[in-house]
């Protein structure tokens, strides 16, 4: 089964549906009065745990305390956890903060940036016929291409992620410094449910690198935390080697990627809904010379992932701020930190292909195409008879969705209430049926008695 | 299994209507991804000709569990010499269906490539039929 990073936590979930009606891949249905996801439809996007009100949906993660057991443990963090801090917080004090809550060493992710852009650049000069070329950066998008563009997966670039590109320095640079692996633990500090997914249960490889994962949320709360327990007059011990070069800083923004890409034709596109727009369109080639797509899952990409704490709009301006100061040293002839990473570029780069990315659609009907030919006509026929509002009562969240549980054996016809009433009306169903028919989606105290006015 | 659409002269803006729909049929088939993209790109551009040159017209689909075959059917002014409109580049698209990005002479052979079987019969003054095939295997 296919792993997903986002859980239902049922003794919070109050089955109010809301989940069920913002998933962009249907994934979300309601049973015994709470929601429950279906796995192979689910992307990890987190639609539904932002739209949540009970809090009811988590985001699985590791112990954070589980650092501590590596003599040198490694928190990569994303470039987006700077931009969480309020302005008069510098990255320096961040840095030093972690080092206090005993991380042996910080590294950002974007470290790799470059790295990433060439190991990229050098699959499209090595792939010409294949065009565009879709970026791999938001897992959210490539399993979003999985499930419901099979056509394109072949067009996703299979390299790996600037995290494992980071992680793998580490590991090199720690090594060639006499530490053995086992004393390593690298740990990723995730914006969002994707990336742990994508941790997890990597695609296109057998095993991540990564020894665990932080959310960014619990981080940001115990630096933070620290940061005002120290007080005002706390002396930070001075750092000099964090900075991330402008392009670097900015390339987990909307534009990140495509602003520093050679690419003659390219589109960037962010917010789940406006990429499924676009690559309806792209599966039609209706859309011609196109050469490359940086695709987010997110509104204003990383500053807008789940667990980004401040708006997406003040923290992407303060990563703008960093990145125009990173700009000026560059333009004074400073290096920046991620170039430190090309003494091992060309065994980073050698290294950075993962198998290509599998179609895995979730749309199929059957694998036989005969049977699903004769549920696909079992569909129509029944949404003839469906009411077509998609009121949802039925537990599923379109009238279409629900047809196509019920010729696929996952729901129960009686449990569209228009069709309940049609058969009380007849006399082939009693009241009392239909209440338990409403129970079983909605749980047994929604009808809880008449109401004065 | 049968679909049938409609296709209005001069709508542009709802264009593709029938090879999305189509296209979203043949998914949930586990029809072959590679399969699918011709079909696609063979019925929207059926549906842009009849748009674009034709005063509307009709597609139907009928669907097996080994092919797909699509007819498109317009009331327009006809192809004289099918013979040539099936050269790549050759268009008597008017200027201003040009200037949308449409009617490069593309249409037909773009077809042609994409179909296991294409048949074009068309009588000038009367319209003009499009009947293509795709296999899945």
């Amino acid at each position: 089964m296919f792993y997903h990073a986002l859980q239902i936590d049922e003794s919070r979930c109050i089955g109010c549906s809301r989940c069920m009606k913002i998933c962009p891949t249907e994934a979300v249905r309601i049973t015994g009065g709470k929601a429950n996801i279906q796995e192979h439809r689910c992307i990890d996007c987190g639609k539904c745990y932002e739209e949540c009100p009970a809090q009811a949906i988590a985001i699985k993660d590791d112990d954070f305390e589980a650092f501590k057991q590596y003599p040198h443990s490694v928190a990569l963090l994303p470039a987006v956890f700077m931009g969480q801090f309020p302005d008069e917080v510098n990255v320096s004090q961040v840095y030093a903060t972690l080092y206090e809550l005993g991380f042996a060493h910080v590294m950002e992710v974007e470290s790799a940036a470059m790295i990433y852009k060439e190991a990229k650049e050098k699959y499209a000069r090595e792939h010409p016929d294949v065009r565009p070329l879709i970026s791999s950066f938001c897992p959210a998008i490539v399993r979003l291409i999985q499930i419901k563009y099979p056509s394109l997966t072949e067009n996703i670039v299979p390299i790996k992620a600037p995290l494992d590109f980071s992680a793998m320095y580490a590991i090199e640079e720690l090594q060639r410094r006499g530490i053995p692996r086992e004393e390593i633990g690298l740990f990723y500090v995730t914006p969002c449910a994707a990336k742990v997914a994508a941790v997890k249960a990597p695609v296109g490889e057998e095993k991540s690198i990564i020894d665990g994962v932080i959310n960014m949320n619990e981080l940001f709360n115990r630096v933070y935390k620290r940061m005002k327990d120290n007080g005002k007059n706390h002396q930070y011990k001075p750092l000099t080697r964090q900075r991330l070069s402008a392009d670097a800083i900015l390339s987990t923004l909307t534009n990140g990627e495509r602003r520093i890409c050679t690419a003659k034709r390219s589109y960037a596109i962010d917010g789940i809904e406006n990429v499924m727009d676009f690559l309806d369109k792209m599966e039609n080639d209706e859309v011609e010379g196109v050469e490359f797509l940086e695709l987010r899952a997110c509104d204003q990409s990383c500053a807008g992932a789940l667990l980004s704490v401040d708006n997406r709009f003040l923290c992407g301006e303060r990563m703008y701020a960093r990145a125009r100061k990173a700009a000026e040293r560059e333009r004074n002839g400073e290096m920046a930190r991620d170039r430190e990473m090309d003494k091992y570029g060309d065994y980073l780069i050698d290294n950075s292909l993962v198998d290509e990315v599998q179609p895995r659609s979730m749309l199929v009907l059957d694998s036989d195409i005969g049977k699903a030919l004769e549920k696909m006509e079992k569909i129509e026929k029944m949404k003839i008879h469906l009411p077509q509002i998609d009121c949802g009562v039925c537990g599923a969240p379109t009238c279409e969705a629900f047809a196509t549980d019920v010729v696929c054996g996952q729901a129960d016809l009686h449990r569209c209430v228009f069709y309940r009433l049609h058969l009380e009306a007849q006399g082939k169903m009693t009241l009392n049926e239909g209440r338990s028919n409403m129970y079983s989606v909605w749980g047994d105290d929604r009808i809880s008695g008449e109401i004065e006015i | 299994m049968h679909q049938e659409y409609t296709v209005v002269e001069g709508d542009f803006v709802n264009a593709g209507t029938a090879s999305s729909s189509v296209k979203k049929t043949l998914k949930q088939l586990n029809v072959n991804p590679q399969v699918i993209k011709r079909v696609v790109v063979a019925l929207y551009e059926a549906e842009v000709n009849a748009i674009a040159h034709a005063y509307g017209g009709k597609v139907s689909v009928d669907i097996d569990s080994d092919k797909i075959r699509m007819v498109v059917a317009d009331k327009g002014p006809g192809i004289p010499d099918i013979a040539l409109a099936m050269k790549e580049g050759y268009s008597t698209a008017r200027p201003e269906v040009r200037d949308m990005g449409f009617g490069a002479g593309m249409g037909l052979p773009n077809m042609q490539k994409n179909v296991d079987k294409l048949n074009v019969t068309s009588e000038v003054g009367v319209g003009t039929t499009v009947e293509m095939e795709v296999n899945f295997v």
